[in-house]
């Protein structure tokens, strides 16, 4: 009854209802399968802890990652961000900190949420939470917007990809951006149509995003990169806001991501053979820490 | 692609980082090859191809690897110490890094062994991306396991009524098969009959699918 895979089945079904995203994907997933909505609604609660303790503890810890290329990023941003004069103000740079902070404990080999994938589990979590302290908002809130999230990751999976090695980091970073977009349009009180042009907005802007890991961890670029999700997720939803629309609709964005997924050659997908993945500098890595990296046998 | 997703498949899994395929999916192979050894390992090579043998320590693939052979699951916070609890258990454990190309980027073989019964194994699998695995291989009988479903794996020998004998007595518990299918090393030769099933077994069906002759009966509840 309330199954969606594309935008006008998220548009139809919340105005039929007259509901949310957030409470369209909630009833969904409920009757998917087949228990209360509050049983979906703590599962989820749980998710949304799991993300506050990595942005509780990544913004603290200086250890290095276990690939040992990252690691005290997050806790150098978050100094700046509450001490410094970050010139995008303190909830850009506290978004940007947290999104470190989460990517860092991930490639510390810590507990994490994917969201929609490991690699960029740090934009959705990010977005939410520092937008939620600064609203003052409580964690009921944050679960919503958390299905909000997913109801647009669930429509870009189901018509595009997310992962890195099918569609490149458009897919991963790019579906993790247009998710928090569109949650935390919901979450200032935006209308359904504005979520929507706020999630076709933030994956457009970042179409044919690479994906090209350095020495082939989900270290560098891919901690920063989520830094950069964050602050396309929040210029989206400002701009669906303010009113702004996409011009071309969400439905055909993820297909046109879907093509140029396609059309990414093999080296620029997740395999490590191309990007900055082949810079001098990756190379000199890769020779440096190879050896460690397969193992001492 | 499928089409019903769960939200927790895209705000989900929860897992131990930093890849959803190389420590999620390569902890829950692990647990696929030692539920189906289904037997204490003492002694297990592991050989990884593709991307598993080239980042295997820089991506934590093979703690993730030998925690799921001691029991850890995917979100274990132990699983970053799982190779000294693997030492403080006793298991055995090499790495075999290969270098030929395999058929699956992420793929691993498990040749597992215990002491006791003199049993070997080896369990091939692969790790198809944000946790999901199939099992490739058991022994030398090519097949396709997801574990998405309560699993029934049944070694026996390719002869006529050996699927009719399993499946009376699941029709007769009112268990309803999800799909059945049959794999074997060659004609008259050792085979395996794959059953996903809906609900889990209870333990008086399990003995009764345990008691038919000339069938080994493995059953593993829904990995994830």
């Amino acid at each position: 009854m309330y199954q969606y895979t594309c935008q006008k089945d998220i548009e139809e079904k919340t105005a039929c209802y007259q509901i949310s995203i957030s409470e369209l994907a909630a009833r969904h997933e409920a009757e998917r399968d087949e228990v209360d909505v509050s049983v979906v609604m703590e599962r989820m609660q749980h998710s949304l802890a799991v993300m506050k303790a990595n942005i509780r503890t990544g913004v603290e810890c200086v250890q290095p990652s276990i690939g040992g290329l990252i690691g005290g990023n997050a806790a150098r941003m978050y100094r700046y961000a509450t001490a410094g004069a970050p010139l995008g103000g303190e909830l850009l740079a506290r978004a940007v900190a947290y999104a470190l902070a989460v990517t860092e404990e991930n490639a510390r080999m810590k507990r994490i949420v994917a969201c929609p994938t490991a690699g960029a589990c740090g934009v959705v979590p990010a977005c939410l939470i520092a937008v939620g302290e600064a609203r003052g908002l409580d964690d009921a809130a944050l679960t919503r917007a958390l299905f909000n999230a997913s109801a647009i990751g669930i429509v870009i999976a189901t018509g595009a990809t997310i992962s890195g090695a099918e569609g490149g980091c458009q897919a991963e970073v790019g579906s993790a951006s247009a998710m928090a977009a569109s949650a935390l349009v919901e979450m200032a009180g935006g209308s359904v149509p504005a979520c929507i042009n706020a999630a076709a907005m933030a994956l457009k802007n970042i179409l044919g995003l690479v994906c090209d890991p350095v020495a082939g961890l989900v270290e560098v670029p891919c901690s920063k990169r989520n830094a950069v999700g964050v602050a396309n997720a929040l210029a989206a939803a400002d701009m669906a806001l303010a009113g702004i629309t996409s011009v071309i609709p969400l439905d055909e964005v993820v297909r046109a991501m879907k093509e140029v997924g396609r059309a990414l050659p093999y080296e620029l997908r997740e395999t490590a053979k191309g990007g900055v993945a082949v810079s001098k500098t990756a190379q000199e890595i890769r020779r440096r820490i190879g050896q460690s990296l397969a193992g001492d046998l | 692609m499928q089409s019903d997703y769960s939200v927790f498949d895209i705000v989900g899994p929860i897992i131990i980082g930093p890849s959803s395929s190389h420590t999620g999916g390569a902890c829950r192979l692990a647990g696929a090859a030692r539920a189906i050894f289904n037997k204490p390992i003492d002694d297990v090579e592991i050989h990884v191809y593709g991307s598993f043998a080239a980042t295997l320590r820089g991506h934590g693939t093979d703690k993730a690897l030998v925690g799921g052979l001691i029991g850890l699951k995917p979100d274990d916070e132990r699983l970053p110490n799982a190779l000294d609890l693997a030492r403080e258990a006793g298991l055995k454990y090499r790495f075999v890094i290969e270098e030929e190309m395999a058929a699956q980027p992420n793929l691993v073989r498990f040749e597992m062994r215990n002491d006791k019964e003199g049993a070997y194994m080896s369990v091939s699998g692969a790790s198809v991306g944000g946790g999901n695995i199939i099992v490739t291989r058991i022994n030398n009988t090519a097949l396709q396991i997801s574990l998405k479903y309560h699993t029934l794996v049944v070694d026996h020998l390719d002869r006529p009524g050996a699927v009719l004998s399993v499946a009376k007595i699941l029709a007769a518990n009112q268990i309803n098969i999800a799909s059945m299918n049959m794999y074997r090393q060659g004609k008259h030769d050792r085979a395996y009959m794959i059953i996903e099933i809906d609900q889990p077994i209870e333990r008086p069906v399990l003995l009764a699918l345990r008691s038919l002759p000339n069938m080994s009966v493995i059953y593993i509840p829904q990995l994830y």
